[in-house]
């Protein structure tokens, strides 16, 4: 028996390891070839039509954009290994440096939006499926779906604004923008948080009230348990299975909508930054954010994978 | 193609429901402003004012001016056009190309369409803004390169469903016949594929139309999108958060036009996908269910550990409340046996679930009398009464897979009965939860306390079930159909272990069962019920050779034993199990009866009592039945 579970185990990660060593494959070949599909020469275009033909020929001379096709990738992806992600056109900078400068403030944001949600959707979906259980209370019911529908189609960008109007300009709790004291990550944080919060929420009161029916919540109630221990230690881990699956792909989502969060928010992390080089061009460093970005989905996607594995052993031996 | 021309229209099917009603009253606005406000208020809303720039909101300007003095809310109102036209313009692109890559699969040889499905999943993987972002970068900024950003940004996603559904179609019966009748592939893909996905996919198309919006208005607003001196809503919240300190309103107004018109894409699109047939939960709307809950007195009697008197278990139902066991009386003394036996819907495991007080809302349960131990099941479930029934009413129940918490491990799923009705500390129940298992002979109790549900046996796990069911010290086993999902080897191990229990510890036993033997082998008294009621009671050795209810004596037929002829097909009952819903006045067996006359049909036969422990409700006791069922 334990053969088989390790076995199982083996399997799974192999196998999902393969997976996702090809997706960051691929991730990294179309970050390379960003550069080389914008029509057009990028260093031209981000150096501007004013800019002398020999610093632009130097640049391109710096950047290997000169060599054949295949050198430039072998020299990215070995670039990659010794962590040189490439030089900002603009600045000269290397962007590993702008990145370790800004990835903390973009993870916090990120990180805390996603501990958040999680604190407001388990305890209000769990809660809704509580009382709402066997039909009763009607109208909470479909207020409630109402309500995280509406929430949950509402983009982050736009919370975020109407935040800033309400909480920041109008009644000036809170500081309007840029990264301060722990006031100033009150908003942000909000502003990513509530949407997946709501969508979360959604699904674990579903996924609440199919466990509630379970046959083995029927036996601890069979063993008279207290409802508290009940629905804490029964329902809600056998929730989890859905609701982190779910959380899993959002948290995805939230890392991306940084970006516009940042933008609102004048926060100094990598989505703010990923704006400014689109707009002015400096593709290295777009670049190097597209492949931070991808890489972080990735390996969220892993860990959620893993996570949910671990937490229900039986889903190893399924084939994905 | 008849088929199709029935087929009700589902954006005209939205509209028959109310929140479809709204939803599409909404989208019709956001469309209507989005064709008329651009011609109306183009002029106005580029009308340079220097007299007044950057003013709050006032009777002339409701929303307030921006910095060259232009009205905001005209510029909302005639920005509409363009907003929607982008959006709608880069759903075209999604579908267009997600339609195509999506029944790739199907056009190519195998292995060219897997490589296509599996970068799909790949892009799926990355969030549609990410790739929005790197597609902008490759279009470059601008109007033209957002559309083409969030058009194929938004592929993967809408391939995957194409992809999925056109599976689901291209394994069907008439694609595999128009597949041998030589249709070509595209052909196929054309009149008889997305023909049948069609429906799904404009309700999806809806949807994504909402997305695409937020979406550009995301990349809008980033500076990503529309350029100056064009301006769409994205556009014109980007130039409003620069004024946000002196005019919230020239932020809040583009943002509120923003989620209004992508919450019509989206409504309308659930409205349809509603609409198209997922069913909504009805609720019932018949009367609250409520039964006379006098405790009857009368004829209590102390000995009886258990006494029932009267017990409805009654589920409300569309028209009227289905009563599902319909009014059932019988005590059960200490240490005995009692089986009850019936086909399924007879209203034994209801009956049992009534008693050990497991029926939920919106089941009601009634009873005259229903007490335990001498004492009301009924009454405050406070903690004394859930340790009470906690440790003296142990529940067995049918599937042990299913009836175990998966993700908690056995030994911890016993304990915790200890330490929450025993007071006993998490090793010292953790110690009592082995000793159980070693009770019930499992082989090596401390592993399998330390394994879960998933990595024991069918039987074993039952067994641990039943261990469970001993942490306390029970007077009475209620056990529902505690071997039909055993096989016969186990079965009968795991009745051994029931029937060693009674003898060591004197525990009386309900034991449900649809199966004869079972109940034979191991009660001492036997209730057949039938239609939600009793039909007879009667001592378990009595039930081969002197059953005297058709019904009884039929079941009793049926049952295969060592001289049935294996060759034939096993006997069975005539007719249907009445279910709950349709008994009508008379004998709930009439309609299946050999022997069923009018009187039968009128007029239920009381449960009558022989004053010697057995109990039958037939009009026709003891007349020799001739014909029942199919005799083997």
């Amino acid at each position: 028996m334990a053969q088989l579970v390790d076995n199982s185990w083996v399997a799974f990660g192999l196998r999902r390891t393969g997976r996702f060593l090809a997706s960051i494959v691929v991730l990294i070949t179309a970050a390379f070839l960003l550069i080389h599909l914008v029509p057009g020469d990028p260093v031209r275009a981000a150096l501007g039509p004013s800019a002398p033909l020999d610093l632009v020929e130097a640049r391109r001379e710096a950047l290997g954009l000169n060599n054949p096709l295949h050198i430039q990738f072998f020299e990215y992806v070995t670039g990659l290994f010794r962590g040189d992600l490439g030089t900002s056109i603009t600045s000269g900078l290397p962007v590993a440096d702008v990145i370790a400068e800004r990835l903390s403030a973009t993870a916090v944001i990120a990180g805390l939006a996603f501990v958040v949600a999680i604190l407001i959707a388990a305890p209000v979906g769990l809660g809704i499926a509580i009382l709402t259980r066997g039909q009763r209370r009607g109208s909470l019911d479909a207020g409630f779906t109402w309500m995280s529908v509406l929430v949950g189609a509402i983009p982050e960008f736009l919370v975020g604004i109407g935040l800033v109007a309400v909480f920041a300009v109008t009644l000036g709790w809170f500081p309007v923008a840029g990264r301060s004291g722990p006031e100033s990550y009150i908003l942000p944080v909000i502003a990513l948080a509530i949407g997946p919060a709501a969508i979360i929420a959604r699904i674990l009161r579903v996924e609440a009230l199919a466990v509630m029916n379970a046959d083995f919540v029927r036996t601890t109630r069979a063993k008279r348990l207290r409802p508290r221990l009940i629905h804490l230690r029964h329902v809600l881990p056998n929730t989890l299975t859905a609701t982190l699956t779910v959380a899993g792909l959002l948290l995805g989502g939230m890392a991306v909508g940084t970006v516009l969060v940042e933008s609102i928010f004048a926060w100094p992390g990598l989505g703010s930054r990923l704006v400014q080089s689109i707009i002015s061009m400096d593709y290295p460093v777009v670049q190097a954010l597209v492949l931070v970005y991808g890489a972080g989905i990735l390996l969220i996607n892993l860990v959620v994978d893993v996570l949910l594995a671990w937490m229900d052993p039986r889903s190893t031996m399924k084939e994905v | 193609m008849t088929s199709r021309s029935k087929r009700r229209n589902p954006f005209l099917a939205v509209l028959t429901t109310p929140s479809g009603m709204v939803a599409s009253m909404l989208l019709g606005l956001v469309l209507l402003t989005a064709v008329i406000a651009p011609m109306a208020f183009t002029d106005l809303a580029n009308e340079r004012n220097v007299s007044s720039i950057l003013q709050g909101p006032s009777a002339e300007h409701w929303a307030g001016t921006d910095a060259l003095g232009r009205d905001i809310l005209l510029r909302v109102a005639a920005a509409t056009g363009f907003s929607v036209g982008l959006a709608l313009l880069a759903t075209l692109i999604v579908v267009v190309g997600g339609v195509i890559l999506g029944t790739l699969p199907l056009l190519v040889n195998r292995r060219v369409g897997r490589m296509v499905t599996s970068l799909i999943n790949m892009a799926v993987a990355f969030p549609g803004l990410l790739l929005a972002l790197f597609f902008a970068v490759i279009f470059g900024v601008g109007t033209h390169g957002a559309v083409l950003a969030i058009g194929i940004a938004g592929i993967p996603a809408f391939a995957r469903l194409t992809q999925n559904l056109s599976a689901s179609i291209a394994g069907r019966d008439f694609v595999s016949a128009a597949r041998l009748a030589g249709v070509g592939r595209i052909r196929l893909i054309v009149r008889h594929v997305l023909p049948n996905i069609g429906e799904p996919l404009m309700v999806n198309t809806a949807i994504g139309a909402g997305s695409s919006l937020l979406a550009f208005s995301g990349l809008s607003f980033l500076g990503i999108g529309v350029q100056q001196p064009d301006y769409d809503w994205g556009r014109l919240l980007n130039e409003g958060l620069e004024g946000i300190y002196v005019n919230p309103m020239s932020a809040i107004v583009p943002g509120i036009a923003i989620v209004i018109a992508g919450l019509a894409f989206n409504l309308f699109g659930e409205a349809a996908a509603r609409a198209l047939g997922v069913t909504v939960p009805s609720r019932w709307h018949g009367k609250t269910v409520r039964a006379s809950e006098a405790e009857d007195e009368s004829e209590a009697n102390e000995s009886a550990l258990l006494s029932v008197r009267e017990l409805r278990v009654i589920f409300p139902a569309e028209k009227e409340p289905v009563e599902a066991v319909r009014g059932v009386s019988f005590d059960i003394k200490h240490g005995e046996a009692v089986g009850i036996v019936g086909e399924s819907g007879a209203g034994k495991s209801l009956t049992a679930l009534a008693i050990a007080q497991l029926v939920e809302r919106p089941g009601v349960v009634s009873a005259a009398r229903l007490q335990f131990e001498g004492k009301p099941l009924r009454s405050r479930k406070d903690a004394r009464w859930r340790r009470w029934l906690g440790t003296q009413l142990a529940v067995i129940f049918q599937d042990p897979m299913a009836s175990f918490t998966p993700t908690m491990r056995i030994g911890r799923q016993l304990a915790e009965i200890g330490e929450e009705h025993l007071g006993l500390r998490r090793r010292a129940a953790l110690k009592r939860a082995v000793d159980r298992l070693r009770d019930v002979r499992l082989r090596d109790p401390e592993r399998s306390a330390h394994q879960f549900p998933h990595e024991l046996s069918g039987g074993m796990r039952q067994r641990a079930m039943i261990g469970m069911g001993l942490m306390g010290s029970p007077s009475l086993i209620v056990a529902d159909e505690p071997t039909t999902a055993l096989d016969a080897t186990v079965q009968k191990q795991v009745l051994e272990l029931l029937a060693s229990i009674r003898e060591a510890d004197g525990v009386a036993m309900l034991l449900i069962s649809h199966d004869i033997t079972v109940i034979r082998n191991v009660c001492d008294r036997v209730l057949v019920m039938y239609g939600g009621v009793i039909v007879e009671d009667l001592p378990a050795s009595e039930l081969l050779t002197s059953a005297r209810h058709p019904y009884t004596r039929a079941l009793v037929e049926v049952v295969p034993d060592m001289e049935t002829d294996r060759e034939r097909p096993l006997p069975v009952i005539d007719g249907q199990a009445a279910s709950a819903s349709e008994v009508g006045v008379g004998c709930v067996f009439a309609a299946r009866c050999p022997l069923a006359d009018d009187h039968c049909r009128q007029s239920a036969p009381p449960l009558l009592d022989d004053q010697q422990g057995r109990r039958v409700a037939c009009w026709k006791v003891d007349t020799p039945v001739t014909t029942a069922g199919a005799a083997p």
